[in-house]
């Protein structure tokens, strides 16, 4: 056996892969490599990993209860008093908010990176491949929804559903969805008529073997590159919703919240919003890091 | 008996003003176990011919019989398994993402084999794969190995006729015989039927029995590769392409 003397690396490396398995840790070792060559790109996995971290470990790692108030200790400035952040106008320690609030912001984030995506993509190759009248009617109604203002949109939304979060999610996927839709199908118009899909055609397959297995994972990943840009947008949007209540509700401490309960101290204490507001920055700006260090690896039409 | 009879086939594409007539009126047999060679300039209709006969050009009228059947709009499963096609452009006709494994695996799960381990190994070894290629995917591999590949996917459903579409137009001259070499090997053990498109009239000299040669969407004449060897064309057409390819 070849084995024994190889290295792990050039395991990984091979040209000759010996089983399904080894070609696909090979191939997916291979996007890493890229990927990690990409120090931008590292860094904003860097910041994300962390605020896994941080929102996993909240309670080992925040200093004070996020909802206890104490209002004889209210908008302390930076560092007074054991609150590194300082205090907001009921008194809570305002870094301990910031990491149970990383706890909303990725709900949100996953959750409508789990929702909007997946429907652009069904409706877009399903649009794109069949055809037609489906195409059209499909189409128009994504044009439709492309129509609104995204945040005017979530706002009737959230007004018909009643204010929440899981409410603001619900809205912000609604509106999410239609570039991922736009995407999809633009991408499944190229696929469908090349020969490859015509080689799977002449072996008797049909549409849902073909978008599932053919034309998925094709479209994949440019979503992918294109949720994680998203990314930042759909923080922005669910801070906006908390901002103007009717996103997460009080005591909750999601970001956008607290910077609207900052507002009102802003030219006094302008600690209270700016922190929130520096942490919806790192993030926002850590996804779009990291998207486009996806692009470089993910896109199929940059490689090879 | 005929394999393929093809009769007054009309291909078009587009609606009303923008119809383009790609085929016209072509009319041409295959006999079982011949090799029958399409050659003419590009866009002249005879990889539109193939895409017609496979389903691929949805647009068409005539009619086209498969060992005396006529063949309907809509092709049944076992159509695929009687008949295959390859594709002009290896780089374009296997799937980015799918490993050789993948690529065959799943051809032969579509035609309800159970054996697919096995016959992934043959079909490799018949196309002059070993089995290193196996679970590489298609930027791993050579032009020349891509086009075994498509013909191993071709070959997997066991077909009697094959469509070969310009199978070696985008390879290498060294590689270009190779494959040739390949496919005629193939025939002889596999009692195959050609149908080759090709522009290049030495390929088809080699390859096949009798040829038709088109121009614009016309069959303007059917001779056999003798009378192409002794520069016998009776067409104006025909002279001309013969002259050409003599350099």
């Amino acid at each position: 056996m070849m084995a024994e003397t190889q290295t792990l690396r050039e395991w990984l490396l091979t040209e000759t892969p010996t089983s399904r398995r080894h070609a696909k840790i090979s191939a997916v070792y291979q996007g890493w490599l890229s990927f990690r060559s990409n120090t931008m790109a590292m860094i904003g996995l860097a910041i994300l990993v962390l605020l896994v971290f941080v929102a996993a470990a909240a309670p080992l790692l925040s200093p004070h209860d996020p909802f206890v108030q104490d209002l004889g200790n209210r908008l302390l400035p930076l560092g007074t008093g054991g609150h590194i952040l300082g205090t907001d106008s009921l008194g809570r320690d305002i870094l301990s908010r910031l990491i149970y609030g990383a706890r909303i912001t990725l709900y949100i984030v996953a959750l409508v990176a789990l929702i909007a995506p997946i429907a652009g993509l069904l409706v877009g190759t399903v649009s794109g491949y069949v055809g037609g009248w489906t195409d059209t009617v499909l189409m128009r109604v994504t044009d439709i929804f492309l129509a609104f203002p995204r945040l005017v949109l979530a706002l009737a939304f959230v007004a018909a559903l009643g204010a929440g979060i899981e409410n603001a999610v619900l809205a912000i996927s609604l509106t999410a969805w239609p570039p991922y839709a736009r995407i999809a199908r633009a991408e499944t118009l190229t696929i469908r008529s090349s020969d490859f899909i015509s080689a799977i055609q002449l072996q008797g397959a049909g549409p849902l073997r073909i978008i599932t297995g053919h034309i998925w994972p094709l479209c994949i990943s440019s979503l992918i590159v294109r949720v994680t840009l998203d990314m930042a947008g759909i923080i922005l949007a669910a801070a906006g919703l908390g901002f103007l209540g009717l996103g997460a509700q009080p005591p909750s401490p999601e970001w956008g919240a607290m910077i609207s309960e900052g507002r009102r101290f802003i030219l006094d204490h302008w600690w209270v919003a700016t922190m929130p507001g520096l942490a919806i920055f790192t993030v926002s700006l850590a996804f779009n890091l990291l998207g486009d260090g996806l692009r470089d690896v993910l896109d199929p039409k940059a490689g090879e | 008996m005929n394999k393929l009879s093809v009769n007054g086939l009309n291909v078009w594409f587009g609606k009303q003003r923008d119809r383009v007539n790609a085929v016209k009126g072509a009319t041409f047999d295959v006999a079982q176990g011949e090799s029958f060679g399409l050659v003419g300039e590009s866009g002249s209709g005879k990889s539109t011919i193939l895409r017609a006969i496979t389903g691929l050009a949805p647009n068409w009228s005539g009619k086209v019989e498969l060992d005396g059947r006529a063949i309907g709009k809509v092709r049944p499963k076992s159509f695929f398994k009687t008949v295959q096609m390859v594709f002009q452009d290896p780089y374009a006709s296997l799937h980015p993402r799918h490993s050789v494994d993948q690529v065959l695996g799943e051809t032969l799960h579509l035609h309800g084999f159970r054996d697919i381990d096995a016959r992934v190994v043959k079909l490799l070894d018949d196309v002059g794969l070993g089995q290193k290629f196996r679970f590489r995917y298609p930027h791993q591999l050579s032009g020349g190995q891509r086009q075994r590949v498509a013909i191993a996917r071709a070959l997997a459903p066991e077909p009697e006729l094959l469509l070969l579409d310009e199978p070696t137009s985008a390879l290498d001259v060294s590689v270009q015989a190779e494959i040739l070499n390949l496919l005629a090997d193939l025939r002889r053990d596999r009692d195959l039927t050609y149908v080759m498109v090709s522009h290049d009239l030495s390929v088809v000299g080699h390859m096949c029995d009798r040829l038709a040669v088109m121009k614009d969407g016309h069959i303007v004449e059917i001779l056999d590769v003798d009378a192409l060897r002794s520069m016998k064309a009776s067409h104006p057409y025909s002279k001309q392409l013969l002259e050409a390819s003599l350099g």
